[in-house]
């Protein structure tokens, strides 16, 4: 489904050129979760940012391929890109109280790819974003749907994002530290819904973290990520038990508390 | 919600009240005496005296005050000493000159700055986006009554299509809307350039946040994000901005009046403050703030209706 290939990503607005992804190299077939690790500043958004097609940076410099099911994605001009954005791929990000717009309400946020992509009536729009918010575990869809995003608590406001994103059942949806602002517990909750949603409607997930706890509670597979380079790849409970990289040892043994609190709460 | 809307209208009327109270106080305050205007300086004791039961100054201030008030909530403006007629009846024609004059000039602003900022912001860098900057920052330097000579001698004489005198509007709305449109321009230059700039501004800066970016990954177009998204939470600020320049608007109208000799508000409050003819200018000042408090008002509600963010408070 996904072959991404050598992805480059070079900023040259500052002194000297920066390289912020350097030939990132990923296949994934439908339906898989693959999770991407890496501290901050190792790249891993900016790879998802790219292959989405929305770093609006002039100076940013992209090269590679990302093949999605044989096209590839970053050959595309911007109207033929915009074709797939939010409907086959799509993304939610780490702040979800700022990534839904403030003077629109939730509703009409949620269905907004159907009214780009679809030839929807309003009515079916709307019967369709009902659903998918129920199905991204919102309790009362429908007071949601009139709710202004302020209303909402950030777990919510998160499985509306997610709502938006699933609206047209991507092939592909992309999590960019969906769950980092989030409290421990709602971050646990979140996580039980994108598996669900994975097992349900076979939504491949490329989940994108600092966290190798939450990722292997997750992902069948990891990328481990810094630098801009990928440093180790494998099965997540391989990479886990026999990690070859220090930098991988570092990230598992960084955070044992939560490690333990999060690997444990994802075995139920 | 309904609570929160009457205690807002309650605020309203008490600022208004205060207004008439300052308005009354300011001229009680001030020495001088319109008998003395009235009569000439060669008056007699007596007559002064006569005339001032007859005006109802003898009575105290706030006797005065209330028995204005009373007449005003009536409809009865009172009276001109130096024009011998009805307040009201004075003021009517005025009014509505000053008041065309504002709403055009104010129409203007809008019309020329929300377009204007959109397309500075849309093609941010490039010449167009240079040129109104340039442009902006000349016209917002320029103080109203030079704009207005300027727009005179540009309209009038150097292009001429436009006669600087006052076509009053029963030689027809259209040629009354005509006129207008020239002095209404002189006021909303300068009121239009920041307006642009404020815009300008406030689009780029939204651009950059969290949810333009979720806008993208869905789909949008360039020109759909900034319609959908973008222009509601830009206008927010540049709202409150227009809502604060009515009171402007209104104050630069009355100075280029006079470059236009428009037969408005301004001209009549310079005269009758000269003569000291308090009727007349209390009733403007009146008049003026209640536009000026309403407009704010009307503001102020359609800021609530565009940010859900305020609550009912």
């Amino acid at each position: 489904m996904l072959d991404i290939r050598d992805l480059s990503v070079v900023f040259t607005d500052r002194k000297e050129p920066f390289t912020a992804v350097e030939k990132f190299n990923l296949q994934m077939d439908a339906g898989e979760v693959v999770g991407v690790v890496g501290e901050s500043g190792s790249g891993k958004s900016m790879t998802a940012h790219a292959l989405m097609g929305i770093i609006r940076n002039p100076r940013a410099h992209i090269t590679g391929q990302a093949l999605f099911e044989g096209v590839d994605l970053l050959s595309l001009s911007p109207r033929q890109l915009r074709e797939y954005q939010g409907d086959e791929l799509s993304i939610i990000f780490q702040e979800p109280m700022t990534s839904l717009n403030p003077t629109m309400r939730v509703g009409r946020q949620v269905e907004e790819a159907l009214r780009i992509h679809g030839r929807l009536s309003p009515a079916e729009r709307k019967a369709r974003a009902l659903e998918t918010m129920a199905l991204a575990g919102l309790p009362d869809p429908e007071a949601v749907w009139n709710a202004w995003p302020h209303e909402l608590s950030g777990g919510m406001r998160q499985r509306a994002m997610i709502a938006a994103a699933l609206v047209l059942r991507p092939q592909l949806l992309i999590a960019d530290e969906p769950t980092t602002a989030l409290d421990v517990t709602i971050q646990m909750q979140i996580l039980e819904t994108l598996k669900d949603i994975n097992r349900k409607e076979g939504v491949a997930i490329l989940f994108i973290s600092h966290d190798l706890a939450v990722v292997r509670a997750l992902c069948s597979r990891v990328v481990v990520m810094k630098e801009g380079r990928i440093v180790e790849s494998g099965p997540v409970d391989e990479v886990f038990r026999h990690p070859r990289e220090d930098y991988t040892k570092l990230l598992i043994s960084s955070r044992p508390t939560r490690t333990k609190l999060k690997g444990g709460a994802s075995r139920d | 919600m309904a609570k929160a809307a009457v205690k807002r209208v309650a605020l309203l009327l008490a600022t208004l009240l205060l207004v008439t109270l300052l308005a009354y106080a300011a001229f009680s305050v001030i020495p001088g005496d319109p008998t003395h205007t009235i009569l000439g300086l060669d008056a007699t004791e007596e007559q002064i005296a006569a005339l001032r039961k007859e005006l109802g100054l003898d009575l105290p201030v706030w006797q005065r005050y209330v028995n204005w008030l009373t007449d005003f909530l009536h409809g009865d403006l009172g009276k001109s000493y130096k024009f011998n007629m009805p307040v009201a009846d004075l003021l009517a024609p005025r009014v509505q000159a000053t008041l065309t004059l504002t709403a055009v000039s104010f129409a203007l602003i809008v019309v020329i700055s929300i377009p204007l900022g959109i397309v500075a912001a849309r093609f941010r860098g490039g010449f167009v986006d240079r040129a109104i900057t340039v442009l902006t920052q000349v016209t917002m330097s320029i103080p109203n009554f030079i704009m207005g000579i300027g727009v005179m001698f540009l309209f009038a004489l150097v292009l001429h299509i436009f006669q600087p005198t006052y076509v009053s509007p029963e030689a027809g709305l259209a040629a009354h809307l005509w006129f207008m449109f020239f002095p209404a321009l002189a006021v909303a230059l300068p009121k239009s350039a920041m307006a642009v700039r404020l815009l300008r501004g406030a689009i780029l800066g939204e651009l950059d946040k969290d949810y333009v970016r979720t806008a993208y990954s869905k789909g949008n177009a360039t020109g759909a994000v900034l319609r959908r998204h973008v222009l509601r939470n830009a206008m927010i600020p540049v709202v409150t901005f227009l809502a604060m320049t009515i009171a402007d608007i209104v104050a630069a109208s009355i100075v280029v009046e006079q470059v236009f000799t428009i037969p408005g508000l301004g001209q009549m409050l310079i005269t009758c403050i000269g003569k000291r003819d308090y009727a007349v200018v209390q009733a403007i000042v009146v008049i003026l703030a209640v536009v000026v408090v309403g407009c704010n008002f009307l503001a102020d509600a359609l800021y609530r209706v565009m940010d859900p963010r305020i609550d009912g408070r």
